[in-house]
């Protein structure tokens, strides 16, 4: 079982790499809206890479109106 | 004629196989000029018929299958009309959209829609006219329409409970939350996953399959098995025109063509 901080890490690495920022240059409170600059299309791609990344369904309206990464990993950790 | 370029989708004829292709900026959304050339398509499929077995339906563009209806469209027309006009416009959009949809649906050769990355209302609806789905891993079904205080207008609740159930299409309508190719495929929706940019290659090598196989036999097994729920479809029009008469749809089509919310297909 991964704790909170594993799942945010899994996650912050996974937005790196998908969306090609350095890793290392997010961290738990970014708001990733901001930080990688996604629009509403990229938001659904992310959600389908979370959701295969951890073998998981994440209703969108559990994330809707998340906006950092550490509540993101929560928001997958209660599903795991 | 075996190939058509037009403004929002373009198909080619070659060896027994139609592919068509949706390529309208930003995403597929499905308005007046996406019908027409869908009207044109449904009127060349029968000179094709003798010889064809099978028809893809893909997507050029990045972000996915089809976002759904254009409601950006459908809003800035509306807004200018009648209450009374609207609602004969509407249902007249409503009437054309099905009788394309009904002719894909019942075409006498097999479909298969190629699906990657947003596979939205309309957009889904189109999906669901096809006898067979591949999706590409990251593809995402949802039915929003419910957020507008509508429901689906293009078929697709009749279509997927002819194919699937009530169940699935509750989860799906009632929440209006997207589900991914993996959940799509347990359901049943989905006939193959396809890797991350190879659903039309994995489409191809389907198509490749089913031309072996005599046409005939092929069609009649399809009309056996596939009928059109022509009945639902009809009561799902007068649903959805009596719905939209309601002036709450106009307040929330014009707060989704305003919004930039992330997810602007939830409430």
């Amino acid at each position: 079982m991964r704790t909170l901080e594993q799942t945010t890490q899994e996650v912050l690495d996974l937005a790196s790499k998908h969306f090609k920022v350095p890793a290392g240059s997010l961290a738990p409170e970014d708001d990733f809206f901001k930080k990688l600059g996604i629009d509403s299309l990229q938001t659904l791609e992310m959600l389908s890479r979370l959701e295969n990344h951890f073998g998981i369904e994440l209703p969108d309206y559990e994330v809707q109106g998340v906006s950092d990464f550490r509540t993101l990993a929560a928001r997958i950790q209660s599903r795991l | 004629m075996k190939s058509f370029t037009g403004k929002a989708l373009r198909w080619e004829w070659r060896d027994g196989v139609i592919e068509l292709t949706l390529d309208r900026e930003p995403a597929n959304e499905i308005g007046l000029a996406m019908l027409g050339e869908l009207e044109q398509f449904v009127a060349a499929i029968g000179a094709l018929v003798p010889e064809t077995s099978a028809c893809i339906i893909y997507s050029e563009r990045r972000h996915g299958f089809s976002a759904g209806a254009d409601l950006r469209e459908l809003y800035q027309t509306a807004a200018q009309l009648t209450e009374k006009e609207r609602l004969s416009g509407v249902r007249a959009f409503l009437g054309r959209i099905h009788a394309v949809f009904n002719a894909i649906d019942a075409a006498p050769f097999t479909t298969i829609a190629a699906v990657h990355g947003v596979c939205f209302g309309g957009g889904f609806e189109l999906a669901l006219t096809c006898d067979i789905v591949v999706a590409d891993k990251m593809a995402r079904f949802a039915f929003p329409e419910l957020r507008l205080g509508l429901i689906p207008g293009f078929g697709g609740i009749p279509r997927l409970k002819r194919d699937l159930g009530n169940a699935f299409i509750r989860d799906l309508l009632l929440t209006g939350r997207s589900v991914n190719a993996t959940r799509a495929h347990a359901a049943g929706l989905v006939a193959q996953i396809a890797a991350e940019g190879e659903v039309l290659r994995i489409a191809r090598a389907t198509t490749a399959q089913i031309v072996k196989f005599d046409a005939v036999t092929s069609a009649a097994a399809k009309k056996f098995i596939k009928p059109i729920p022509h009945e639902e479809l009809c009561r799902e029009i007068d649903l959805f025109c009596e719905l939209f008469a309601r002036p709450t749809v106009m307040a929330a089509l014009k707060k989704f063509v305003e919004s930039t919310d992330a997810m602007p297909y939830l409430p």
